[in-house]
């Protein structure tokens, strides 16, 4: 069952985004930041858990679930270490997936060419 | 060049019109992106039976996606998929991969320094600005409500 509420929900939430690509004039990066923006105001308000326990990686993988992960991260830091949390916690949160993108990126460049993209 | 009866050419406008493309992308979007989270899930669900923790089992999911992304999106795969599923490609982790890698790969010709290491940043920059921003203004708020 998780299976399944994983696709309909991660595919839901990318819907949302078709929709906003296709219905506005949105560029795809302001969606993203948009996405993100609202991944941590919906963990701030305690609306993203449910979904979360219900969909697993169908609420984790689209990019609210990293504005959630940011979120989250700013409540652990604040709890652990009081004002100074509010810079660091973002990061902290971020840095395996934001670390792993760019050093994928960095070896992609390194090892292939760039494609004619038509 | 042929005439077009009024039927047939109000048939040709319902063919491309935007409600029914609308339909389709969204379509599209819901499949892949289903499918991507999907696979993510299974993968979840593996590295919660090898007994790690919740929080890397979710790390190590992002890094398994991010790292499928990369060589897709290496191979030209990525962006040939995209050009059907859109959003369903762009809104899971994989699209945020993919929009540094793609320009990683593209501006390698400017060289590793100002080609690669700046224009990786291109797509993921605002992301990562806007995400540590919204979190820091989320943390004031939390900070305050705690102590009052």
């Amino acid at each position: 069952m998780n299976f399944v509420w994983a696709f309909i929900v991660g595919g839901l939430l990318c819907v949302i985004g078709q929709l906003l690509l296709d219905l506005t004039s949105l560029t795809p990066a302001r969606i993203l930041v948009g996405y993100v923006i609202a991944g941590v105001i919906l963990s701030g308000l305690g609306l993203y858990q449910p979904i979360l326990q219900l969909a697993g990686a169908g609420a984790s993988v689209p990019l609210l679930g990293f504005g959630h992960l940011l979120a989250e991260g700013v409540r652990k830091a604040i709890e652990e270490m009081g004002f100074w949390g509010i810079l660091t916690g973002g990061f902290m949160a971020a840095a395996g997936g934001v670390a792993a993108s760019l050093t994928a990126g960095w070896i992609a460049a390194l090892i292939a060419h760039s494609k004619d993209q038509n | 060049m042929k005439h077009l009866s009024k039927k047939e050419y109000s048939e040709l406008t319902q063919k491309f019109s935007p409600p029914s493309k609308v339909g389709r992308n969204c379509l599209w979007a819901f499949a892949v992106g289903g499918a991507i989270c999907l696979l993510g899930e299974i993968l979840r669900q593996n590295f919660l039976s090898m007994g790690m923790e919740k929080d890397l089992a979710g790390l190590a999911v992002s890094t398994s996606l991010i790292a499928l992304s990369a060589i897709t999106t290496a191979l030209g795969w990525y962006h040939r998929l995209a050009c059907h599923a859109g959003a369903g490609t762009l809104v899971p982790i994989t699209g945020f991969a993919n929009a540094v890698v793609s320009p990683a790969i593209e501006f390698k010709c400017e060289g590793m320094v100002t080609g690669v290491g700046s224009k990786m940043f291109v797509i993921a920059g605002p992301v990562i600005v806007y995400g540590v921003l919204a979190s820091e203004v989320y943390g004031i708020i939390w900070y305050f409500m705690n102590r009052f």
